[in-house]
């Protein structure tokens, strides 16, 4: 069965450049209540998520706790099944799949979560954690002693010793637990790995040991990431290209330069701008936006631009219209939409705001002359 | 005006004793903002909870050092005399404010109980001042919030409301254990720039604890870094940032992905773990994972001393051998200085 799926998928030419896809993916949680629990309105997690990943790139995914990230990677593996939408997986839309076929699937896409002290379960040894892929796929040899040879390799890749392999979890500390998280997410070659918070949850000296071992698996096995982080800056130094998300929908995505150098969604400049950087002259002399109030509850999103109740540049018009991700130009100036489009859907800059920050421009000094760019 | 000499709290457990302070030292002077910066497990909680008295004593136990805050020992004064410089003289603002608040006590009446508890007000009084000082820290329609419960706040309402609590009694010395680690960045900026309006309105001194070192850069005058219970290096904020001296404090910078740099340079993680503080390494504590080390670091546990005026480090090594060292590490790094 893998094989064929294996075989189907390498001869299939539309999969082109992309690993993944995901088109129009939405998952909006129903809220009952009553006695009848009927459904009396939606969480809308994720709001209609386009999103590619190129083979053998990391692409970044961040935003404010509450925005749907967590949610995107779930419904990207099927852990969650999603409202409306397709997630292509070389080439072929896996939301039709049954259990079996999928099965197939999953081995090549694997989840490393956030919490290690509690994505790891505490009764079993390291040897089973880290070999129950392979059990579960039925590779990794035929006998209990090869499987076993191949996670003590594992664990010597990921940086731990062979020797751990009797242990148990509670034996470890927080960093070396992440490890046992990755020894598992690689056990099984996996084309793609869906970091979800890995390092937030540990301390600063020991998210450097993790980020760095990411950066050389994925050199060394050919992997690609979906890095999900609400740090700005460990997002930074390990994505190819970076998506912000608010409220369910991504209003941001671009190479990791254009957008941490050029940032057009008044959201992302504001985030950039709120993060304090370790360099006490740069701070004194930076100009900080500091956004108001909090995120609106995703269960009664506002109307017309998601953002406008917080943002520093929203006009009228952003309340009643919704922007659409649309190319942006960088360094480009005035043919912004002629240009980035000719490279295509997915290439460039792309940002959901009818005034977006241009070149030179402070966030705060909202543009009246910038044209409305219609829908 | 606050002055710690020598703080050591340690704890008695089964396993042995647990030096979680072993000999810390600082002074506070009034507007000031001394910063904090160490990992989970370094002290740094337990040396606030020292001077708020707040440790549970059993099985904590302070045998040696003085913490003296207005020509008073604080390790020495009454239950009763410490309960009124508690809250009124020098308050706290605790990491979760998720967890710190009461959920069964309206907010406004958590806040009146401290302003009540120091201050002679009537009880319409007291409700009047809670009400301003929720307007002070920028909670919009005060009157109503008052007489909502803790669960009706969002992360960032609730950290206000906890300043706003600490802030009740416009208290000398503020202390401020990680206030912003449980809420995202643009949050964060709200209640960090509202800190600073508020230092400058009442002229607080603030202890900022906190493990990110971008924080410490944006608010503090003065960093203290600690490492396994002790303070590894003290300085003014620039010449930790720019002129580390104590080799932790250097690798701990050169750990972090930056969002001022370009993305292409290569983390140094500090390598293993934190020690036990029941069993601490020979020598220094730092030099099982230290990329500086030689032989004697191993035998020779450093004192804190001044190795350039006002700035002091714990490193036997000398100021030149750390500035090679930091360069030969840079070039493997390919960090351009």
């Amino acid at each position: 069965m893998t094989e064929s799926t294996e075989t189907s998928a390498e001869t299939n030419g539309s999969s082109g450049d992309f690993l993944l896809q995901t088109k129009d993916l939405k998952m909006h949680f129903p809220i009952r209540a009553g006695v009848l629990q009927r459904t009396v309105g939606h969480v809308k997690a994720v709001d209609g998520v386009d999103l590619s990943v190129r083979r053998g790139e990391t692409l970044g995914l961040v935003g404010e706790s509450g925005c749907g990230k967590s949610t995107l990677a779930r419904l990207i593996l099927r852990l969650l099944e999603p409202t409306e939408g397709e997630v292509i997986f070389d080439g072929e839309n896996i939301l039709g799949y049954d259990r079996k076929r999928m099965l197939g699937v999953r081995r090549n896409m694997q989840i490393v979560f956030q919490d290690p002290y509690a994505s790891l379960n505490p009764r079993m040894t390291v040897g089973n954690i880290v070999s129950e892929p392979l059990r579960t796929h039925d590779v990794g040899g035929d006998s209990s002693g090869d499987r076993k040879k191949r996670v003590q390799e594992l664990l010597e890749v990921v940086g731990l010793s062979p020797e751990h392999y009797n242990r148990y979890p509670h034996e470890f500390s927080g960093g070396q637990r992440q490890r046992i998280g990755v020894a598992r997410a690689i056990a099984l070659n996996p084309r793609l790995i869906i970091c979800d918070e890995p390092v937030s949850a540990l301390d600063v000296s020991i998210q450097a040991q993790v980020i760095n071992l990411l950066q050389d698996l994925q050199k060394e096995f050919d992997l690609t990431y979906v890095f999900i982080a609400h740090d700005l800056s460990v997002v930074k130094h390990i994505s190819d290209r970076v998506a912000v998300m608010y409220l369910g929908k991504i209003v941001e995505i671009a190479d990791r330069d254009a957008l941490y150098d050029e940032p057009r969604h008044p959201y992302t400049a504001s985030l950039l701008s709120a993060i304090p950087v370790p360099d006490p002259h740069k701070e004194r002399e930076r100009r900080r936006v500091v956004l108001s109030g909090d995120v609106p509850s995703p269960a009664n999103p506002p109307q017309g631009c998601s953002f406008h109740t917080r943002c520093p540049r929203a006009q009228d018009y952003c309340t009643n219209h919704e922007p659409r991700l649309e190319p942006q130009g960088d360094k480009v100036g005035a043919e912004v939409g002629s240009g980035a489009e000719a490279s295509g859907p997915t290439e460039g800059h792309r940002a959901a705001c009818f005034f977006p920050v241009l070149e030179g421009q402070h966030i705060e000094e909202s543009e009246t002359s910038t044209p409305y760019r219609a829908e | 005006m606050l002055e710690v000499n020598n703080l050591k709290t340690h704890f008695r457990t089964q396993d042995g004793v647990v030096k979680a302070v072993d000999g810390v030292s600082f002074s506070l002077e009034a507007g000031e903002t001394l910063g904090i910066v160490g990992e989970s497990g370094s002290g740094k909680s337990v040396t606030a909870l020292s001077i708020m008295q707040l440790n549970p004593k059993p099985p904590a136990e302070y045998p040696e050092g003085e913490i003296i805050f207005e020509d008073q020992n604080l390790l020495e004064t009454s239950d009763k005399r410490m309960q009124e410089i508690r809250g009124n003289d020098i308050a706290m603002i605790f990491q979760d404010p998720m967890t710190s608040l009461n959920p069964v006590f309206t907010v406004g009446n958590q806040i009146r109980e401290a302003i009540r508890i120091h201050q002679n007000l009537s009880k319409s009084e007291a409700q009047e001042k809670t009400i301003q000082v929720l307007r002070d820290v920028g909670i919009a329609n005060p009157e109503r919030v008052v007489k909502e419960y803790p669960h009706q706040f969002s992360g960032g309402m609730r950290q206000r409301a906890m300043i706003a609590m600490g802030l009740s009694c416009n208290p000398k010395v503020l202390i401020a254990d990680e206030p912003t680690t449980a809420l995202d960045v643009t949050i964060q900026a709200q209640i960090l720039e509202l800190m600073v309006d508020l230092q400058e309105k009442y002229g607080t001194a603030i202890i900022m604890i906190t493990h990110d070192l971008g924080v410490v850069s944006q608010l503090a005058d003065n960093v203290m870094v600690m490492y396994a219970g002790r303070a590894v290096e003290q300085a003014t904020t620039d010449e930790v940032f720019y002129d580390p001296l104590m080799p932790y404090s250097w690798s701990l910078l050169r750990s972090l992905p930056r969002l001022d740099t370009a993305g292409e340079v290569r983390l140094l993680p500090i390598e293993g773990t934190p020690p036990s503080l029941i069993f601490l390494p020979d020598g220094c504590n730092f030099s099982p994972r230290c990329p500086f080390v030689k032989d004697e670091c191993h035998e020779i546990d450093p004192d804190l001393e001044e190795k350039k005026p006002s700035h002091k480090a714990a490193c036997i090594l000398s100021v030149e051998e750390i500035e090679k060292n930091k360069r030969r590490v840079d070039e493997e790094l390919g960090v351009e200085t």
